[in-house]
């Protein structure tokens, strides 16, 4: 096993930051945890990387325990803090010589699972790493993060502030880390980046909304969803949120998602009501869901609950 | 009709040293405008953006905010712009009604308007029961919305918004873009940065930078058919990924 939750709970104080969290993530599975900020996450990777300890619950990590075996996790983990923690005065290879060192080991003898990422940013290995740029910096964190080996790597929030481009990349790099064998749980705010992991638990305030393989996450979306345009979209929103039979209504780009509460819709109806509010370039076609729809919805009902 | 130019800028350029972070950029955005400002990490958005809010001086070229010139008039600039970014806000150990006070008074308004505001913005935002609250115990997507409110309080023409999602659920995100299309439905200008591409969508208009120059402007429609293409996202993929 890459990792198991049982029972997690840790608070702070008077707020639950993760409440009676449970999951598996197996050995070479690339997991994500989808959530937004607050959500509890930065709170569930320190425990799995013993840098907390839970109030309840147990955890392994590699098969070994975060609490007794807390030694032989920091040997065998690879961790990205949300926040570059690196060291800003030390040079990019001093860096890396660094991490190396204390695990024990040389940048020659793990080079191969560096190098896709490394020569990316050899050129400026004489750079401190405090004036490096942001997608550089993550190239470096990640690179002092798999230095030693791991078994298992966690990401916290790897590409949050990072434009898609670089976001792009990143999660190719991801995807030929999985390759070599490693348990990778990674963060993320950004929904669409789901879609590339293997298993999402989507997670808000601490709870877990759902676990399960992006393409049953929205296959198992119950509701039919409808794109709809008009010529002007806030008067589109403010409609379509008094029209009767409403169930949801989320800007999506350039369409508005909607769902009906009723099975006997019909699209017809609407396209004729949004015409008398004087709505023109009028469309409503049915759409499929994405991950942010099953979150969205998951979210509502878990918070009138 | 011919619309009215809010900001108007041309040739602007920004240096340090031998480094030309903005290149002679040149565009318009009309008021009323939802303007979208998108580029990569690196692409100079936050060094140009800087320029048009008047903290930084140009190098070069010109600019004009709301009808004042960012080159000698930056504190006319400053006082007639809202601003808000990711990265700072509000401050965490005052309490909502105290940040509003305070920025109330920085923007120069008045005792009896500052009391007005708080009312106002306590109602819209629902924010009654915790007025006395501290900011830095709102969760983030409240805090934002909040943000987005003070930085309208001496109720600008333009309002310069920097990231002011990232992070936030995608619940709130939406909810915050309606207050933007209700601000911008007043008249007011919009002037925002992101990293999601769905909220590009939302703009009347995008501009996209890379390496420091716009190398692209229209609306998310004209864009995606200029690149033939069925996202924004695609179109900034194809864009920023073809500069080398």
């Amino acid at each position: 096993m890459g990792i198991s939750v049982k029972n997690i709970s840790k608070s702070f104080k008077k707020v639950k930051a993760v409440e009676n969290i449970s999951f598996e993530v197996a050995e070479g599975e690339l997991f994500g945890l989808i959530g937004p900020d607050g959500a509890g996450k930065t709170t569930l990777f320190r425990i799995l990387t013993t840098l907390l300890i839970a109030d309840e619950g147990q955890a392994t990590v590699a098969d070994y325990d975060v609490v007794k075996d807390y030694k032989s996790i920091r040997k065998s983990v690879g961790y990205m803090p949300g926040k570059f923690s690196l060291y800003q005065d030390l040079t990019i290879e001093e860096n890396l010589t660094f991490f190396a060192t204390i695990f024990g080991t040389t940048i020659e003898e793990n080079y191969d699972l560096i190098k896709d990422i490394y020569v990316q940013i050899e050129p400026f290995k004489d750079r401190r790493a405090g004036k490096l740029s942001g997608g550089m910096k993550q190239k470096l964190a990640l690179c002092c993060a798999l230095i030693h080996k791991p078994k298992v790597l966690f990401l916290d929030e790897p590409t949050t502030g990072v434009d898609p481009v670089s976001r792009k990349e990143f999660w190719e790099m991801l995807k030929r880390l999985k390759e070599k064998g490693i348990t990778i749980l990674v963060s993320t705010p950004y929904m669409d980046e789901a879609a590339l992991c293997d298993r999402i638990a989507l997670i808000q305030d601490g709870k877990i909304l759902e676990i399960e393989t992006p393409q049953n996450i929205v296959a198992n979306y119950s509701h039919k969803i409808y794109n709809v345009a008009s010529h002007d979209i806030y008067n589109l929103l403010l409609d379509l949120k008094s029209y009767p039979t409403m169930h949801s209504v989320y800007a999506f780009g350039e369409f508005v998602h909607y769902t009906d509460k009723e099975t006997n819709f019909i699209p017809a109806d609407l396209v004729k009501y949004l015409l008398e509010k004087n709505h023109s370039d009028v469309e409503v076609h049915l759409t499929n869901a994405t991950i942010e729809d099953v979150f969205m919805e998951l979210a509502s009902s878990n918070k009138s609950n | 009709m011919e619309r009215e130019k809010i900001i108007e800028v041309k040739d602007l350029t920004k240096s340090f040293g031998d480094f030309t972070a903005v290149k002679s950029i040149t565009f318009d955005v009309y008021k009323g405008e939802i303007f979208g400002f998108l580029g990569a990490n690196g692409a100079g958005k936050t060094t140009a953006m800087k320029m048009l809010i008047g903290i930084s001086t140009p190098t070069s070229g010109s600019a004009t905010v709301g009808g004042f010139n960012v080159f000698t008039q930056a504190d006319l600039v400053k006082r007639n712009i809202g601003y808000m970014s990711q990265k700072f806000s509000m401050y965490d150990d005052l309490t909502i009604k105290e940040n509003i006070t305070f920025f109330g008074g920085i923007y120069g308004l008045s005792r009896k308007q500052i009391k007005e505001k708080i009312k106002q913005v306590l109602v819209e935002l629902d924010l009654e029961q915790v007025a006395n609250n501290l900011v830095g115990s709102l969760p983030l997507g409240w805090k934002q919305k909040l943000a987005f409110s003070v930085a309208l309080l001496h109720e600008p023409k333009i309002v310069f918004l920097d990231e002011p999602t990232g992070g936030v659920d995608p619940i709130t995100r939406r909810q915050f873009w309606e207050l933007i299309y209700a601000e911008a439905n007043k008249g007011t200008t919009i002037f925002v940065t992101t990293h999601y591409m769905d909220e590009a969508e939302y703009c009347n208009r995008v501009s996209i930078m890379v390496d420091g120059t716009i190398e692209a402007l229209d609306t998310p429609k004209n864009l995606k058919e200029q690149f033939n293409v069925d996202s924004m996202n695609a179109v900034f993929l194809k864009l920023a990924r073809n500069i080398e």
